[in-house]
């Protein structure tokens, strides 16, 4: 790292803002590839709180593929296809009569880690290939800055397909048909649609995404697999949908307002604090309980929420 | 139960309805589909744990073990031997605490699954406030007390929230596990930590004397005795009180329920709050019974086991006990299977994940075969 700071040197106040500037482009992307899945899968009326259980599924597939095969791009296509599986099984188990779509995804999500752990034991040690990434912090002299500017590019492809998602749910006849889907299952059924596939579909969609997601935990920050890989991204991605409105470029923005509270805590010790170490890294989870309250109203139904979501809860 | 109790508007359901020959076979015929609910209860649990054992299996063929030979390794280290049962019982112990944070507000209708953080934090208020106690009496009393409180409150927080301002209790109780789990480590490596306690940050202990000893003729703490207890309680109060009435029929139908002039928020809060006392008394039945302090061997999963141990049950508390032994013994199992077979830690994770989706699965399976459309009497 070229210790060059530009001028004086960077005071700790910015060092924090900084590491929590680099921070919230680093771990944002986990979350933004969630959130855009779960807002795909949410928008057909359907909630998977199971992407917790394929976010770590996908990370271990990622890492087991990438190691395997040297190629962490296919790595990449594994942890999406591992999501696409776990969504089929929750987009089944949903269609069946009587059963409840919430505690599939918890059940998924014991499954999906418990399976993962399992699987990914002996992958606990050896080294795989990771992602590249790709310099924007070119214009500055400072050290610090371009560090933290290195940007994954997992991430830039999240930009892309957050315009991607946003592009097929508003302009496109697939987006149509999932919005009309999760807005009246009535409507969308004397349409003559299939309503269980096109939810199955959206799951599977949304099970992609989160996989993808997974694989950046174990290829590129942290980067490697173990245990303690997931520390509930996946669930706060799921609160993120209900913040973002179920709007793909609010779940962008979101994301990166996450990221940045995951940061803090880092940030903080980096630069000395270490005092209430745990309390700062609970810092996101206080922040989506308290966004979640903020946001949520007792006899209105939420701005945007697809109603057939309102009718379920 | 002060809350809730009086509802008078019901009382014209219950009522017998006159008439003649109709009735009659209205009744016989009602009974009967009793009957066969009473029968599919039990049948179709049974018949999805057993389509699980077959699915875990095959997973354990697949991966180059005798499934056979796996199953008698589960058997011997889980009710087999008289150690192994024991082993069992004070696992299951915990799990009946925590099933009840689960099982009580489903039958209202919610999925809470803050068993985890509450049991977190019923264990680090109870280590707290047992080390400024004296008698043993008054250590143990106290720290149950204050640890089933805090747990309680912890959950009754997130009942608040979907009571009064529609905060989705899933999501929000799995966020108040995490945030838990952070006050736990924050409080142990800073403010209550033992300044002895070296490689692993912890309370001060609470001191031999003081801990919960066994029961009578077993080598099982008497946390089992509290989670049994717990679970009759928990059942009388749903079956046999208007309390439990109300809340079932909030779980059957809110709409209705409102109509009824019920207090559906007061009744959701009540639930939580029951429920999280539940979880709040395993923290402290750990700390007092086990660790002796509060440090991060807290953190089991207990909570979560006990998720799965309400949901299996259906929320019948009085179900919750066979099932938490069933899961406790599965749990006790855990360390055989990676002696004998070389299998990871998180075997019994999968073989419960298994469980969970194919009992959900059987959800569908209810009234199917069994139950016929009653001929409509002309």
């Amino acid at each position: 790292m070229g210790a060059q700071t530009g001028g004086g040197g960077v005071s700790a106040a910015g060092g924090v803002a900084l590491g929590m500037v680099g921070g919230a482009i680093r771990i944002s992307t986990p979350f933004l590839f969630v959130s855009l899945g779960e807002c795909i899968t949410e928008k057909s009326g359907r909630v998977n709180l199971g992407l917790e259980g394929t976010l770590v599924m996908g990370a271990m597939a990622a890492y087991g593929v990438s190691y395997l095969t040297s190629s962490p791009w296919l790595g990449v296509l594994a942890a999406g296809a591992c999501g696409v599986v776990l969504g089929a099984l929750h987009g089944w188990l949903c269609a069946r009569p009587r059963v409840n779509d919430v505690a599939v995804g918890i059940a998924l999500m014991l499954f999906g880690v418990g399976l993962a752990f399992f699987l990914g034991k002996p992958l606990i040690g050896p080294t795989a290939p990771h992602l590249p990434s790709v310099s924007l912090g070119w214009w500055s002299a400072s050290g610090q800055v371009r560090s933290a500017l290195q940007v994954n590019a997992l991430f830039v492809l999240g930009l892309l397909t957050t315009a991607a998602v946003r592009f097929v749910l508003r302009k496109t006849r697939w987006g149509l048909v999932i919005r009309t889907v999760g807005e009246s299952a009535d409507a969308a059924r004397a349409m003559g649609y299939d309503i269980a596939r096109v939810r199955l579909l959206a799951t599977m969609a949304g099970g992609f995404l989160a996989g993808v997601g997974g694989s950046f935990l174990s290829l590129f920050y942290p980067g490697s697999w173990n245990e303690g890989l997931s520390s509930g991204q996946g669930l706060m991605a799921v609160a993120l949908v209900i913040f973002a409105r179920w709007d793909p470029v609010r779940c962008l923005l979101a994301s990166l307002l996450f990221g940045g509270a995951s940061a803090l805590g880092p940030a903080l010790q980096s630069v000395g604090v270490t005092s209430g170490y745990y309390l700062f890294n609970a810092a996101p989870y206080v922040l989506t309980l308290a966004i979640i309250v903020l946001t949520s109203s007792r006899d209105r139904a939420l701005l945007g929420q697809p109603a057939e979501l309102r009718m379920a809860r | 139960m002060g809350i809730g109790v009086s509802i008078g508007v019901i009382s014209p359901v219950t009522e017998p309805s006159p008439g003649g020959a109709a009735a009659v076979v209205a009744t016989a015929e009602a009974r009967l589909a009793a009957r066969r609910r009473s029968v599919e209860a039990f049948a179709v649990p049974s018949a999805a744990i057993l389509g699980a054992l077959i699915l875990f299996g095959i997973f354990v063929a697949l991966t180059g073990r005798n499934p056979l030979a796996v199953y008698h390794e589960m058997y011997r280290g889980s009710f087999g031997t008289w150690f192994s049962f024991q082993n069992t019982l004070q696992r299951a112990a915990p799990l009946m605490l925590t099933a009840l944070a689960t099982a009580l507000p489903l039958r209202l209708g919610l999925v809470v699954l803050g068993g985890e953080g509450a049991m977190v934090l019923g264990g680090l208020a109870a280590a707290a406030v047992g080390v400024h106690l004296h008698s043993p009496m008054s250590v143990k009393v106290g720290m149950f007390v204050v640890g089933a409180l805090v747990g309680g409150a912890w959950v009754a927080g997130a009942g608040v929230l979907r009571a009064y301002r529609g905060v989705n209790e899933t999501i929000s109780t799995l966020l108040l596990n995490y945030i838990a789990i952070a006050l736990l480590n924050h409080m142990v490596e800073g403010p209550l930590r033992d300044p002895a306690s070296l490689n692993k940050p912890s309370t001060l202990p609470i001191g031999d004397d003081n801990m919960l000893g066994n029961l009578p003729g077993l080598d099982v703490h008497w946390g089992l005795a509290f989670g049994v207890a717990a679970c009759l309680l928990a059942w009388f109060l749903m079956q046999r009180t208007t309390f439990g009435f109300a809340a079932r029929m909030v779980g059957g139908n809110v709409r209705a329920a409102l109509l009824n002039g019920l207090p559906v928020r007061r009744l959701i809060v009540v639930a939580t709050f029951l429920g999280g006392l539940g979880a709040g008394l395993a923290g402290a039945v750990e700390v007092a019974a086990i660790h002796g302090t509060a440090n991060a061997s807290l953190v089991t999963g207990y909570g979560y086991t006990g998720v799965l141990v309400a949901f299996i049950a259906r929320g019948n508390p009085l179900g919750v006990v066979p099932v938490a032994l069933l899961l406790g013994g599965i749990g006790a199992s855990g360390g055989l299977l990676q002696r004998v077979f070389d299998l990871p830690d998180a075997t019994v994770n999968v073989l419960q994940g298994i469980i969970f989706l194919s009992i959900l699965f059987s959800d569908s399976l209810y009234g199917r075969r069994w139950a016929r459309k009653p001929a409509v009497a002309a």
